[in-house]
């Protein structure tokens, strides 16, 4: 435990003295969600109507393009093999390090999200549900991202191969998240689709650090 | 007891004789001939049945015999996607490199089997539904499949290092078997909440024995295809990765060593 949080507590650090780290995913996502209005047209109608699928895309996009380095450099200078060789479960030290990355990347989108909504036209009363299915469905992404970081590790091109894994995976939450938020828009209650990325999310957190920690281990075996 | 005891370590001696690369090349080169008999065996007469004794459909006329080619090919591409997630747990329980192959060669077959279904369930679609594309539960989760297969290719192929690459992209097609079932749910269920399914499948009246018949005929052959096509492509895949090896010098160029 002790030693998850000096990994949380060094991955937070690196990443506040290394601002673009995550600056640049929030930046992206602003302007990919700034985008839709100049590409779609500024009618209102239309923006509300489209506004939980492009903020959920977006999101799912920055998410994507930031996980990429996440063992990257690691891997590079020999800090994974010492990982395997802590006192410590490796599963336990790659959701460490998925929660660090979290912090950085994906609290951050949920702070600015009143933002986008408003960009969108999002109409209030699905601010809530919004703010809800961003909180359960971008850990989830988190460690899907994670587990395709691990997967790629020992490929020549990262970023595009790692997009191209985990977005099919992706699906259900990207379902389920704009499907609640655009139930809430028109006024129903999103409860159902909320619970389903909850269970989601727990299903996620129980078991893909056992796959990331697996696909670490394939890329260290010589 | 004794008896099964010794049955058990039958078993097992040949499960892992399958392991080696040599037992493997040599026992399915007998065994391709026999899949592809079985094949023609099932396909031709499926296949003439289905095409020209079989009655037309009163609401679809004749397209709807794309059915012998496209419910066979979507059954066996979802089939195959467990099937090579199979090889992979096998492959990384027991690190049989054998298993590991069988897992690779089945994406590129399943990837195939996918298109064919995608592609035959759109030409079928435009004259029974009038589109060639509707983001309908099945067909969206038949394209995830697809993008799922490509994955499994893309990544195996961006490691250069072969083993690795085929234990990355098998912890991967683990992953998408355990996936799967959700996505399936989660798109089936977004289709649900936005529009009913305009129509289904065979109609209102569940399928006649004429039509039945030669499509399970087709079914069957779609498993002897894919038999065969993963037993030759995992025999080739060996013999590139084991060239220098002394049991492929002695089978191919018959050299004693």
């Amino acid at each position: 435990m002790n030693k998850l949080l000096v990994i949380i507590g060094h991955d937070l650090r690196l990443a506040f003295r290394r601002r673009s780290e995550w600056f640049q995913p929030l930046w992206f996502l602003l302007l990919v969600v700034a985008l839709f209005p100049l590409g779609i047209g500024p009618q209102p109608a239309l923006l509300s109507q489209i506004a939980a699928g492009v903020i959920w895309i977006a999101a799912l996009l920055s998410n994507m393009l930031s996980l990429e380095s996440l063992f990257r450099e690691d891997a590079q200078n020999g800090r994974l093999e010492q990982w395997l060789l802590l006192d410590a479960s490796l599963p336990a030290l790659a959701a460490g390090r998925t929660f660090a990355h979290w912090l950085v990347t994906g609290l951050p989108v949920i702070l600015i999200s009143p933002l986008l909504a408003a960009w969108m036209q999002l109409p209030q009363a699905a601010m809530d549900t919004l703010i809800l299915s961003l909180l359960l469905g971008t850990p989830t992404l988190s460690l899907l991202g994670s587990l395709g970081a691990a997967l790629t590790l020992g490929s020549r091109q990262g970023g595009m191969l790692l997009a191209l894994l985990i977005a099919p995976l992706s699906v259900p939450v990207l379902v389920f998240a704009t499907n609640a938020v655009s139930d809430a828009a028109s006024g129903f209650i999103a409860d159902t689709q909320l619970l389903l990325l909850g269970v989601i999310l727990l299903f996620a957190i129980t078991l893909i650090p056992f796959a990331i920690a697996a696909a670490l281990r394939i890329h260290l075996q010589e | 007891m004794t008896s099964n005891t010794s049955l058990w370590k039958h078993t097992k001696t040949w499960f892992h004789r399958w392991g080696s690369p040599a037992w493997f090349y040599r026992t399915s080169g007998l065994i391709i001939p026999w899949l592809w008999a079985g094949f023609f065996l099932l396909a031709v007469p499926g296949l003439f049945w289905g095409l020209f004794i079989a009655p037309a459909d009163y609401l679809q006329g004749d397209s709807y015999r794309i059915i012998f080619i496209h419910v066979p090919s979507a059954w066996q591409s979802m089939l195959i996607f467990a099937v090579m997630a199979g090889f992979a747990l096998i492959g990384m329980v027991w690190r049989i490199r054998v298993a590991e192959t069988l897992a690779m060669c089945c994406a590129p077959i399943g990837a195939a089997f996918t298109v064919v279904t995608l592609i035959s369930g759109s030409l079928w679609g435009k004259p029974t539904w009038g589109t060639f594309w509707q983001w309908d539960g099945r067909m969206t989760s038949e394209l995830v499949l697809l993008f799922l297969y490509l994955g499994v290719i893309g990544l195996q192929q961006a490691i250069e290092e072969p083993r690795r690459a085929a234990r990355a992209a098998g912890l991967l097609a683990l992953v998408g078997v355990v996936n799967l079932p959700i996505i399936h749910y989660s798109v089936e269920w977004w289709t649900t909440l936005h529009q009913g399914t305009t129509v289904s499948l065979l109609g209102e009246s569940s399928i006649a024995p004429s039509m039945l018949w030669p499509l399970l005929l087709m079914v069957g052959a779609a498993k002897f295809f894919f038999a065969a096509n993963l037993l030759s492509r995992t025999r080739n895949t060996l013999l590139v990765q084991d060239r220098e090896k002394n049991w492929v010098r002695e089978t191919v160029w018959g050299v004693k060593q």
